[in-house]
């Protein structure tokens, strides 16, 4: 077998083992909160009996062991099952949320990756000039803002100000392309402003470390550019450094951005799973509390493959 | 006085007061409270319907958990929905009057202990059927079962017995009670084909709008229904309530045109929206209040003493200021004012005195060890800020309050109703006889201050079957003053609803019985641009 397919199913195996502790962990701790999906339904107006009746039709009276390999089985034939709370199909919701999750997390990434790195490959090329300066001052305070004052601050810009823009981004199944891009415009921005500073710092930093190699300075002395060694020469160098680090953005972009998701009430996972922890929805908390964990395992190992590739001395491993 | 009277209602009409203020005026003048919100509701009326457009509402309240069993409905967005596609049998108006909806007609025997309601021909429901008796009684029945998990199951299980004849039905009551017609409004009470029974979530009402989209924690869309029998409501083509649970974003939406009405508007910045054109504020006083409540059977609680001595330390009115942020009114430590019927205004106003306190806290014999008054920010809006001026007021009349933090989760059922001494709400009921019943008289389940008094309990059966309304309001007036004096309620401030509505919103009403008048801001009002 080929080393890197070799690699790659080694990591995809302890991917899926770490994604099964990850759903033990997960049961666990919704566990041991205190109070019950019964009772955080019933809230105030919960008796005894009623809390009996809700109990016993939700099966919240079986053994915690018993509801997890039950609920465990269903997963492995793709049956999530229904919301404890309101009936709904949890495959069915989490299907259309997800794509949203995923909409809004292609639109940032789109626009933040090649900007971060193009940045990035500015600042290492001006290293301590007003350039470089200026990009850092930036991208450093806009990454120190937190994400909802960010949020407040585009929205009393984008939409009082200036009204070009919705508060509220919600997106529905019948929009067109166009219209969606519009909608989402606010919190890709306030994504852009918190993802820009990390990938860009890291490219920087990345490319000014290969910089010091003797091959570089070849690289200048048979007189090319300072633009062309960096992007020839040093770059495809810095590729697995910069790679791990935008992919940790990218899952940072899927699965934690639920503060950008309440304050714009944009209808993705986040805010579903806020919901449902609240409740105390175990299966619907467990199904997404999977995908998460399975989207956040799927892209490191997607960064270690790309990382070996990029550099032959980790393709053959000896 | 009719020259003051014609300047008052001149300046009514005009858009200048709110129905509070007007009948606060009128009253004042001579004319009786009834009558005063009769001439508020013509005046405010004048202005003509206007039909068509896409009436938009933006709510916090909203979880993607809601269903749309209207059995199950808790929170202000699930409420809203349900009273956007369905009707019950009855409902309040404004001016606490009877409203009929399903029914036309309602009569009773003179014991008020079988009640008749006729129902009106002709009502459709969404999927075309026609509401018959036995739909009515199929509703009511599917809401007395347990497993229903009804939150109006209390409401319904005084009726033994029920009965569909032609377009009549027949209750009968185990106890009599005068109020059943008002209790048949209940929100939850929405009349569903064959009762629901089969598909309690299928939303087939016979509202003025029929359910389009249903994302919970989303939005809900609807579309008019063509053959709504009531041609006062639902003048838009078109509802959308979205939620917005963010308060930035929700009022930001209200502000640049996205939505017509919001809910929820955070008393801090009602101020500030004062000032934007093309808003306005409405704040409507209801029957919502804020309390702490003391376990009437536990140490130290169980003395009354010791229980007078908290109420008189209490400042009530800081607490409408810094809590409500003046938008409210103080409480009397019973849980009825003047926006129930039969409401008694000359029942004197408590007030803060320290040097009382300080006497009564005394005479308690209390050992001086630390009363623990448990709070969390989730109990009510500013719970947290109240519990702890509340204990600042305290001290500076000598008791030893002691505020104790408790988290959200599990609130309602590690704390509410097991610690004796702790912060809560209540959203109000539509009449004196339910709020009593569901939260006072001995044997309720959610007896909250474990209250227990025979007189009490005696006045309260009294008078739930008493028709003579002089008699009743007097035995009402009785029951008041013995919860003020002896209850284990300290009930410092009634919330006022503060929802935010653009000027483009026309036959706006403030609504005592509920936020957004009462869950139907968009199906009676209309869009005039």
């Amino acid at each position: 077998m080929h080393p890197v397919l070799k690699l790659v199913a080694q990591r995809v195996a302890l991917g899926l083992l770490l994604l099964l502790a990850v759903s033990a962990v997960i049961f666990l701790g919704v566990e041991a909160l205190p109070g019950d999906t019964a009772q955080a339904i019933l809230g105030q107006s919960a008796t005894p009996q009623a809390l009996a009746n809700l109990r016993e039709k939700m099966g919240l009276d079986q053994p915690a062991l018993i509801r997890y390999f039950h609920w465990l089985g269903g997963i492995l034939t793709g049956d999530l099952g229904k919301a404890l709370t309101n009936g709904q199909d949890i495959a069915q919701a989490i299907g259309q949320r997800l794509g949203n999750t995923l909409f809004l997390a292609a639109c940032a990434g789109v626009i933040s990756v090649p900007l971060a790195i193009l940045l990035g490959l500015v600042a290492a090329r001006y290293n301590g000039r007003w350039p470089d300066k200026l990009i850092s001052g930036i991208t450093l305070s806009t990454i120190s803002l937190p994400e909802f004052v960010a949020a407040y601050f585009v929205i009393y810009l984008l939409t009082q100000l200036i009204p070009i823009f919705n508060p509220v981004a919600m997106v529905f199944p019948g929009m067109g392309f166009w219209e969606r891009l519009h909608a989402v415009a606010l919190p890709v921005i306030v994504l852009v402003l918190v993802v820009l500073a990390h990938m860009m710092r890291m490219t920087r930093a990345a490319i000014l470390n290969v910089m010091q190699s003797a091959y570089i300075e070849t690289a200048e002395l048979k007189g090319l550019s300072p633009m062309q060694v960096i992007w020839r020469h040093a770059f495809p160098n810095a590729i697995a450094p910069i790679v791990s680090v935008v992919v940790l953005n990218l899952a940072y972009l899927v699965v934690g951005v639920v503060v950008v998701e309440v304050v714009f009430g944009y209808n993705a996972l986040g805010q579903y799973l806020v919901d449902h922890v609240s409740k105390r929805d175990l299966p619907v908390v467990q199904a997404v509390g999977m995908i998460f964990a399975a989207v956040y395992i799927g892209l490191n190992i997607l960064a270690d493959v790309i990382a070996i590739v990029a550099n032959p001395r980790l393709r053959h491993p000896r | 006085m009719t020259q003051q009277f014609d300047r008052i209602v001149a300046q009514m009409r005009m858009g200048g007061m709110t129905r509070r203020e007007f009948v606060g005026r009128a009253t004042a003048l001579g004319v009786s409270t009834a009558l005063a919100s009769a001439l508020y509701t013509k005046g405010a009326r004048a202005e003509e319907a206007k039909k068509g457009g896409v009436i938009r509402v933006g709510m916090s309240g909203g979880e993607s958990t809601n269903s749309l069993d209207p059995a199950l409905a808790a929170s202000e967005v699930p409420f809203q929905v349900n009273m956007t596609w369905g009707e019950m049998l009855t409902d309040v108006k404004p001016d606490g009057t009877l409203d009929m909806r399903i029914a036309e007609e309602v009569s009773s025997t003179p014991d008020a202990s079988e009640w008749k309601f006729k129902i009106r021909k002709g009502v459709e429901f969404h999927d075309g059927k026609t509401v018959t008796a036995e739909d009515v009684v199929a509703t009511l029945k599917r809401h007395t079962d347990e497993k229903s998990q009804s939150g109006a199951l209390g409401v319904v299980k005084g009726i033994s017995e029920m009965k569909a004849e032609g377009d009549m039905v027949t209750l009968k009551l185990a106890e009599a009670n005068a109020d059943l017609p008002f209790l048949m409004a209940d929100y939850h009470l929405i009349i569903q084909p064959g009762g629901g029974v089969d598909n309690p979530t299928a939303a087939i009402g016979a509202g003025p709008y029929k359910v389009n989209v249903n994302e919970p924690g989303v939005r809900h869309t609807f579309t008019k229904h063509a053959n709504y029998f009531d041609s006062t409501m639902g003048h838009a083509d078109e509802v959308e309530i979205l939620v917005i649970n963010d308060n930035t974003a929700r009022t930001a939406a209200l502000q640049s045109g996205q939505v017509h009405m919001i809910n929820r508007v955070d008393p801090k910045i009602v101020e500030l929206l004062k000032g934007v054109p093309g808003v306005s504020i409405k704040a409507v006083a209801g029957r919502g209040h804020y309390v702490f409540i003391m376990h009437c059977d536990k140490a130290p609680f169980d003395n009354n003493d010791l229980r007078m001595a908290l109420k008189l330390a209490i400042n009530r009115d800081e607490m409408v200021q810094k809590i409500l942020g003046g938008l409210g009114s103080v409480g009397n430590d019973f849980p009825i004012n003047a926006a129930y019927p039969l409401f008694d205004d000359s029942i004197p106003q408590r007030v803060f005195d320290a040097a009382k306190a300080g006497e009564f806290y005394k005479k308690s014999g209390h050992d001086g060890s630390p009363i623990v008054l448990r709070t969390a920010p989730g109990a009510f809006p500013g719970a947290v800020e109240a519990a702890q001026l509340f204990a600042a007021s305290a001290q500076s009349a000598g008791i030893p309050l002691e505020v104790k933090l408790e988290p959200d989760d599990g609130y309602w059922s590690n704390v509410w109703n097991v610690e004796p001494f702790c912060a809560s709400y209540w959203g109000g009921r539509p009449v004196q006889d339910q709020m009593y019943s569901t939260a006072y008289l001995s044997t309720a389940d959610w007896n909250d201050t474990k209250f227990k008094n025979a007189k009490f309990d005696e006045l309260l059966l009294s008078a739930r079957g008493e028709l003579d309304q002089a008699k009743r309001k007097a035995e009402y007036s009785e029951m008041a003053n013995i919860l003020r004096d002896e209850g284990g309620l300290i009930l410092p401030m009634f919330n006022d609803f503060v929802s935010g509505v653009s000027d483009t919103i026309g036959g706006w009403e403030d609504d005592p019985n509920g936020e957004l008048m009462n869950g139907r801001a968009q199906v009676r009002c209309w869009l005039n641009s």
